[in-house]
């Protein structure tokens, strides 16, 4: 097999880096706090360099989506294989990995977000033995979700996350961190188990010949389930467009949705967001939301396509609230926090508008936005980190001025303020013109009504900036140092990105391009086929 | 068949085993008292053991013993495998245990009357006739009450096992009036007549109802379905922690394996191909399956809703495992091989767990003196790898990857997937989400609660030792999950069917 090092598969090495920074953290003795920060930034830097590895070795010509042969750096071997006590229960799982042009982009996003979430957590004071472990133990899922291409694996992938989350949220959070803590682990695991029974749904309704006895066998290979030819004809999700399978399409969606999130099932995404320690925050912001809408491209869209094609109207207007609601929930705040957390909710629903669009600018423009936004995002929350370490306060009224005594950190800030508000030359612009390009073909009255989002957008954004950086600067803030070499090292990549894929969009765009267009046709093919076919 | 007695004592030799151990270690009271205390505690250990290896070398077994009376098939040889592990563990803890070293003189009753509970949960696994049932089910229910209130200087120990004894009495005595029905109806005791008997005759409808609801009384005491499960919080909370964490797997495990057998040999139509199409094809046009769905429905919302608002650690546990014996009637409502698989893989996971998690409870309570939720604060900083435990143990009773909980619960579900109960199965995943609320609760005592306390508290080497022994497999058999589950696939069947 090609690409490997030391014998085992690229896409093995970059899920479990982590793992085994992990391990040598636990190892450390209590006292060397520096070793685990080391070993940590060493873990992600390695898990860097994979993603880097494997983007220079990608080949954008391969669609991948439903064909395993299209898929690229694909490591495909058994993990249970229970034969089965004659009269029933062959039970196969695969460990079974593979990216395709969707996946690549939220590889070498995780790797980067987590290698800049370290940065981020150097000055955390309070058991950071803990704090290290758990943080490579949620890059593990994170990665590993992106990269599983059997559902049980990505089942167990999507899990493991939520052990490390509630806990970094609720021991090194701010003041309510206990609420949020428990509040994220209730949404998202509501919206787990959901996935879980469409997951054993689909695992009823699909079986497949086994290559080596040629019995038919169920299977957890998401790439099987999309192929309509393989569902048994009798089973609960077999035939076209039947109730179950509006429901298993629906109830996946409420699964999938809770984590991008949207309205309304967003009311976790707040609180857990403004308490979470800054480096939390970026991951949440830049990597975990992106999960949700992957799933949707990943699984959702490609095995219903006929649901997905009934619902797509519902979801640009689902798409539409976030844009509009996120945008103006943002513009109430006071607490710079909470302003990005919703700012959020509305740039990913800029996401869902252009998926939903089910055409290649809008699912370009998606994925394309999935990426940006967790770069920018990831950016926005480190600047409030900036502040509130110094300041103590996240008040964007208490601040003024700033502009004279920081002048680094307004530059940095006005980056990413511009990157977000979608500004030309910037990353999100393209993304962002792209998602409406591609609403608008399809859907053309919500487009034209979301655009009103980058009008907002633009509003609260400038407003912010005007009233932490212009005018009086307030006497007690006349001390505040400004960014220091380690904030730095944590902002440049991350801008570096934003320019770059501002000017020179391609660079993302064309590995995905073969792919998107694949799924596009592929959803547009079975999904009209099937309901032709009733 | 072995028909002959002398032939039926060659397929009893580990409950023979384990009754003579049930005298020696009684008999140490009498010359054991000079040399060691803990005498009777080995003696039971190599009683369990010594059974062990006759279990072991019972496997692939499949006699009916003592003329239709006793099943000795992969289904009881699974259970009981069960049983001596759990009661291997127990007497491992019960030698930690601070409350049974107040009572240590009594240590030859206490050990002696596990190898007792244990030999009836044994019977209970492969009983084949109704009387046979009654009687073994008494046996476990008896022990149970002495263990129950053990230490008797303990108030709240007495109330325990006599609130016990009262609801134990009513339930036993209202399940044989149950099977005098079954018998006058059918004239036989021996479930596999009464199969046929109940597929050829023309027997009244609603008496056998009847009949078959009083039997549900009474196993749904033992495995404490709600509406019959008042007796659990007060008897779990008031008994010692081992003896809790004792009734709470083997006694509970014990009644599930009647209920299976009881069900299936005494109602499955065994002519119908596949043998699981002809479930219930006795009661045509009433569909059983219902009562059962209603009573796992009712078990679950009502232990987890119950358990919420709990903040005795004992009190929480037993809540918490009614809403375990409520998942697990999920897997009974399919009534398929796949759901009695899933029951048998879930009862794994679930000894593994819940010991677990009874064990570190009753470590701390020796340590720190409490079972309240809320002195468990800070217990992560003070006690790191007890907490570490208890999350895992927790966090695999909730149902979570990584934990070998989460494959138990994956494959209840999966069952009922399979066999199209879908509401059944949304009911039972929202129950594990509001399970997770109160698990989360103690965890976030343990962590996200700054301790009042800093000083560390550290367990020594044998506790350790035996926490990571229980914690490993939970995260092991998540990974690699394959040996369990085909044993358990193996061990759905019983003499008699297939």
């Amino acid at each position: 097999m090609q690409y490997q090092f030391l014998g085992i598969g690229y896409l093995t090495w970059i899920t479990f880096l982590p793992i085994l920074g992990m391990i040598v953290v636990l190892l450390i003795p209590r006292a060397n706090t520096n070793a685990m920060k080391w070993t940590a930034l060493g873990a992600t830097i390695l898990q860097l360099v994979f993603a880097a590895l494997i983007w220079v070795n990608f080949n954008p010509a391969l669609t991948g989506i439903n064909d395993v042969s299209k898929f690229q750096f694909v490591e495909q071997t058994t993990w249970i294989n229970l034969q089965g006590a004659g009269w029933f229960g062959h039970v196969v799982v695969q460990y079974f990995l593979g990216i395709d042009g969707l996946s690549l982009p939220m590889v070498i996003l995780t790797s980067l977000i987590s290698f800049v979430g370290v940065i981020a957590s150097w000055n955390i004071n309070k058991a950071q033995k803990g704090y290290f472990a758990l943080y490579l133990l949620l890059d593990t899922g994170m990665m590993g979700v992106f990269v599983a291409l059997d559902m049980f694996l990505f089942y167990v992938f999507w899990e493991i996350m939520l052990l490390p989350m509630y806990f970094l949220i609720g021991i090194w959070g701010g003041p309510r961190r206990e609420y949020a803590a428990i509040k994220f682990f209730l949404y998202t695991l509501f919206g787990s188990v959901l996935i879980l029974l469409v997951m054993l749904g689909l695992y009823f309704s699909v079986s497949i010949k086994d290559p080596v006895t040629g019995q038919m066998t169920h299977t957890f290979n998401m790439l099987a389930m999309m192929n309509p030819a393989n569902y048994d004809p009798n089973s609960l999700l077999g035939g076209i467009g039947t109730y179950w399978r509006d429901v298993a399409f629906i109830a996946l969606f409420i699964g999938f949705a809770i984590k991008v999130p949207i309205f309304p099932f967003h009311t976790w995404l707040p609180d857990a967001h403004v308490e979470a320690p800054t480096a939390i925050s970026v991951i949440l912001a830049g990597v975990l939301l992106k999960m949700g809408t992957y799933g949707f491209l990943r699984i959702s869209f490609p095995i219903f396509p006929d649901a997905m094609l009934k619902y797509a109207f519902p979801l640009a207007i689902l798409g539409f609230i976030n844009i509009v609601y996120g945008a103006l929930c943002a513009m109430a705040q006071t607490d710079f926090k909470k302003m990005i957390a919703y700012s959020s909710i509305s740039h990913m629903g800029v996401v869902l508008l252009g998926i939903a669009a089910m055409n290649t600018q809008g699912v370009s423009g998606g994925v394309l936005q999935m990426f940006n936004h967790g770069v920018v995002t990831a950016m926005l929350f480190l600047v409030v980190g900036v502040i509130y370490d110094r300041a103590h306060t996240r008040g964007l009224d208490d601040f003024g001025g700033l502009a004279n005594q920081m002048p680094v950190y307004t530059g940095i800030m006005t980056v990413a303020f511009f990157a977000a508000i979608g500004l030309p030359g910037l990353s999100e612009f393209v993304s962002e013109m792209l998602s409406y390009l591609g609403a608008f073909q399809t859907f053309q009255w919500v487009a034209i009504f979301a655009s009103i989002g980058i009008l907002l957008t633009a509003g609260y954004m400038l407003w912010a900036l005007q009233r932490v950086f212009l005018g009086q600067l307030p006497e007690k803030w006349k001390g505040l140092p400004d960014v220091n070499g380690r904030e730095l090292v944590a902002f440049v990549p991350l801008m570096i990105v934003v320019i770059l894929l501002g000017i020179f969009p391609s660079i993302l765009l064309h590995p995905m391009n073969a792919s998107l267009n694949h799924l596009v046709d592929f959803v547009h093919k079975v999904g009209t086929g099937l309901s032709a076919a009733k | 068949m072995a028909q002959t007695i002398y032939e039926s004592f060659g397929y009893v030799l580990p409950e023979t085993m384990l009754s003579i151990f049930f005298v020696l270690t009684l008999l140490t009271a009498l010359v054991g008292k000079k040399r060691s205390k803990y005498l009777p505690a080995y003696m039971a250990l190599l009683g369990l053991v010594l059974a062990g290896i006759f279990v072991f070398r019972q496997i692939g077994v499949d006699e009916l013993v003592f003329s239709g009376m006793y099943a000795v098939d992969p289904f009881s040889w699974f259970f009981k495998v069960i049983f001596l592990v759990t009661g291997v563990l127990i007497i491992l803890f019960s030698l930690q245990s601070r409350e049974l070293e107040a009572v240590s003189t009594k240590y030859p009753e206490y050990f002696s009357l596990i190898l007792a509970l244990t030999i009836g949960a044994f019977f209970m696994a492969g009983s084949s006739n109704l009387l046979m049932m009654y009687l073994s089910l008494e046996l476990v229910s008896i022990s149970s009450y002495i263990l129950s209130g053990f230490t008797k200087e303990n108030a709240r120990a007495d109330e325990a096992s006599l609130k016990y004894v009262i609801y134990g009495a009513f339930s036993s005595g209202l399940m044989l009036y149950g099977i005098s029905l079954i018998y006058g109806l059918t004239g036989e005791t021996n479930l596999y007549a009464m199969n046929q008997a109940l597929a050829v005759g023309s027997i009244p409808r609603i008496t056998i109802l009847l009949a078959v609801i009083l039997m549900l009384v009474g196993l749904g005491y033992k495995i404490s379905a709600v509406p019959f499960h008042f007796w659990t919080p007060d008897v779990y909370e008031g008994a010692p922690i081992t003896v809790t964490a004792f009734l709470s797997v083997t006694s509970k495990a014990a009644g599930f394996a009647m209920l299976m057998r009881f069900f299936k040999i005494g109602f499955v139509d065994v002519t119908a191909v596949p043998a699981m199409a002809g479930m219930w094809a006795i009661f045509k046009g009433f569909n059983w399956t219902d009562i059962i769905a209603v009573l796992s429905v009712l078990t679950m919302t009502v232990g987890n809703l119950v358990a919420i608002w709990q903040s005795n650690m004992k009190r929480l546990l037993a809540y918490s495992s009614i809403a375990h014996a409520g998942y697990i009637l999920m897997g009974f409502v399919t009534l398929t091989d796949q759901g009695m698989s899933a029951i048998l893989l879930y009862f794994v996971a679930y000894l593994l767990m819940n010991l677990g998690a009874f064990y570190v409870v009753m470590l701390i309570a020796n340590k720190y003196h409490t079972e309240n939720v809320e002195d468990y604060r800070g217990l992560g900083y003070r006690s790191p790898y007890a907490a570490f435990a208890l999350t895992v143990f927790l966090f695999s009773l909730t149902g979570i990857p990584p934990t070998f909980g989460f494959i138990g619960k994956f494959y209840l579900f999966s069952a009922l997937i399979s066999t199209n109960y879908i509401w059944l199965a949304i009911v039972g995943v929202i129950n594990s989400v509001v399970s997770l609320y109160y698990y989360a609760k103690v965890v976030r005592y343990m962590y996200l609660v700054e301790p009042v306390e800093k000083s560390r508290v550290e367990f020594d080497f044998g506790s350790n030792l035996l926490m990571t022994l229980l914690v490993v497999p939970n995260i092991a058999l998540m990974l690699y999950f394959t040996p369990i589950l085909s044993w358990a696939q193996y061990s759905v069947t019983m003499f008699g069917l297939h």
